[in-house]
């Protein structure tokens, strides 16, 4: 069963074979099992999960199911939901039980969905490798002496070791796509505002996004299917038409079913930065896709070197601006001792936030105050503008565009935890499309020396439902998002 | 450019965010390592380049301006009952006027 695609276990859901009650205690027996050893997971309520699941398998009595009823779904610790522990990650948030449901919770309640539980993080989403979690780091179930990546580490982890079917996650810089390549998982962070943000707690507001991590291309469908849509109370929502993003994936194998499909190869994808291993399984991959029917385009993204420069001071400034509302006064943690208002603030946020969320809150205050605001931030936003502009450029020239999601498979913990610019370059590959607003997958292309490495495919805005097929055709046609960690029976 | 520990200490009061001397030694080091990073970017001629603050180019939308919530009172205890200090449904800080 743990092995099923999530179409395949809706609808031995919907035939009674299993239900949405056994499925839930089958995820949360081996969420008891093995958590200890991943720290995937913040809060587990099995209580709360299985009264879920039991309202699910009434609604699938009366025949009224859907793709996703009954199906538990592990949540990154960001989403708010409603009477659940929501940390962020954080000492902050430590204590705080949300009295609402972010969009994204509500939708999955909608369509029937079990809350599995709240998956471990980054603290407020900033990280690459899950190390600034206050609630301890996340291990890779592929090897545990690694980082699962970061922010989205937990939801990556669960749902490689198979603690849960399927997990949400969000992507400011790479953090969907970072972690979904070191767990040889499928994860997607859509184009800018497909997916509501309200109740998705906020750290760079312009580059935030939701988005899928999965065992295959067809079950981000799915859960896209489920996320994106109009959300007025998201002022950054798009108003669009609701599409199926499967609809692609249903036409029938073909031996090249990629025909006349133009893939760009960015030379800044493949220079010097990148591991060798990593940049074999790649071109390995390139080689299957013209298999497929694909052609391969040269071309350039000259501005792309900067995007890790620019999205520093923009995703920090944003941040600053956001993360004022952690003051101690109206929720999360409060010191216990001050003297006046000000020590009210500036000790509640000493102590409620960690190093790396201090630092960030730091840059961003910097790069915004009286003096500096031209010469940082003013000059990021120009350069982001170059950088969506070299995106518009290549996708005149194909339709696609294809490269290593991260420059290394898992690299060990504590490997650059002590240097936070080794640790910024690691999302060197994902940073520029969170900068367009583009969407993009990872998908697993291979391993090496036993750890998983990822493979992006970026598209033009709202290129989802296609992105999704070229990704689903080449899972079609190799088999390394099929394998999965020794261990974790 | 290089930042000095007195520009540390200042951010951080106007971050509201209380730092210790050993933190803002080791602090300032590494903020120092990252706008070198970031330093690259005024290598950059963007001269005639419009600013990009957002992926899409949105118009604010506008709604009335009306109450769209229901049970107010029940919401607002919802959002009290975790709040760190509260009383007759007003969040409590210390005292700031004598």
């Amino acid at each position: 069963m743990i092995e099923q695609s999530l179409q395949a276990m809706a609808h031995s859901l919907a035939s009674r074979e299993i239900s949405s009650v056994e499925l839930t205690q089958l995820y949360l027996d081996r969420i008891a099992r093995h958590n200890a050893q991943l720290n995937a997971y913040i809060t587990v309520d099995p209580g709360r999960s299985l009264a879920q699941a039991r309202a699910a398998d009434e609604r699938l009595a009366r025949g009224e199911g859907g793709p996703l009823t009954g199906i538990p779904i592990a949540h990154k610790d960001i989403f708010c939901a409603r009477d659940w522990l929501t940390t962020c990650g954080s000492k902050m948030l430590s204590n705080f039980v949300s009295p609402y449901d972010a969009a994204v919770i509500a939708r999955f309640k909608a369509a029937g969905a079990v809350v599995l539980g709240k998956t471990n993080m980054d603290e407020f989403a900033m990280g690459s490798s899950n190390e600034t979690s206050f609630y301890g780091p996340v291990r890779n179930p592929w090897d545990i002496r690694c980082v699962p990546g970061g922010s989205s580490g937990g939801s990556a982890a669960a749902v490689a070791a198979r603690l849960a079917p399927a997990a949400t996650g969000t992507d400011t810089g790479g953090s969907i796509r970072q972690p979904a390549a070191l767990c040889n998982l499928s994860g997607m962070k859509p184009t800018y505002g497909v997916i509501s943000r309200y109740g998705m707690i906020a750290f760079a507001s312009s580059l935030d996004q939701a988005g899928p991590l999965a065992r295959s291309a067809a079950d981000c469908a799915t859960l896209l299917n489920a996320m994106a849509g109009f959300d007025e109370r998201d002022s950054t929502s798009l108003d669009r038409p609701p599409e199926d993003y499967r609809r692609e994936l249903a036409a029938p194998p073909a031996s090249q079913p990629l025909a006349g499909l133009r893939i760009g190869l960015p030379a800044e994808f493949f220079g010097a930065g990148c591991s060798p291993a990593v940049m074999q399984l790649v071109a390995a991959a390139i080689a299957e896709y013209r298999k497929l029917g694909a052609e391969t385009v040269a071309l350039s993204l000259p501005s792309m070197g900067l995007s890790v420069a620019a999205y520093y001071v923009i995703a920090p400034a944003e941040a600053s601006s956001n993360l004022a509302r952690f003051d101690g006064v109206r929720y999360g943690y409060r010191a216990p001792e001050y003297r006046d208002l000000n020590e009210l603030y500036s000790k509640s946020r000493a102590q409620g936030f960690g190093a790396e969320v201090k630092r960030r809150i730091l840059i961003g205050t910097y790069v915004l105050s009286h003096g500096y605001y031209d010469a940082y931030y003013l000059q990021a936003q120009r350069i982001r503008r170059l950088i969506a502009n070299d995106f518009a450029a290549a996708f005149r020239q194909c339709d696609v565009i294809l490269g290593p999601t991260s420059p290394s498979t898992a690299f060990k913990l504590g490997e650059k935890a002590a240097d936070p610019v080794q640790m910024y370059l690691s999302d060197i590959y994902t940073i520029a499309v969170n900068l367009a607003g583009l969407p993009a997958i990872s998908i697993p292309c291979g391993f090496a020396d036993g750890l998983p490495a990822g493979l992006q495919l970026i598209g033009d805005y709202f290129t989802e439902a296609r992105l999704l097929n070229v990704a689903h055709r080449y899972q079609q046609a190799s088999d390394w998002h099929l394998q999965r960690p020794g261990g974790f029976v | 450019m290089s930042l000095t520990l007195e520009r540390v200490r200042r951010v951080a009061h106007l971050a509201r965010i209380e730092i210790s001397d050993a933190e803002a030694h080791s602090t300032l080091g590494q903020l120092n390592d990252i706008f070198a990073l970031i330093e690259a970017m005024q290598a950059v001629d963007t001269q005639g380049v419009e600013p990009m603050a957002h992926a899409q180019e949105l118009a604010q939308r506008l709604r009335p301006d009306s109450v769209s919530e229901a049970d107010l009172l029940a919401q607002r205890a919802a959002f009290q009952a975790i709040a760190p200090e509260t009383a007759a449904g007003l969040y409590l800080v210390p005292r700031v006027i004598e």
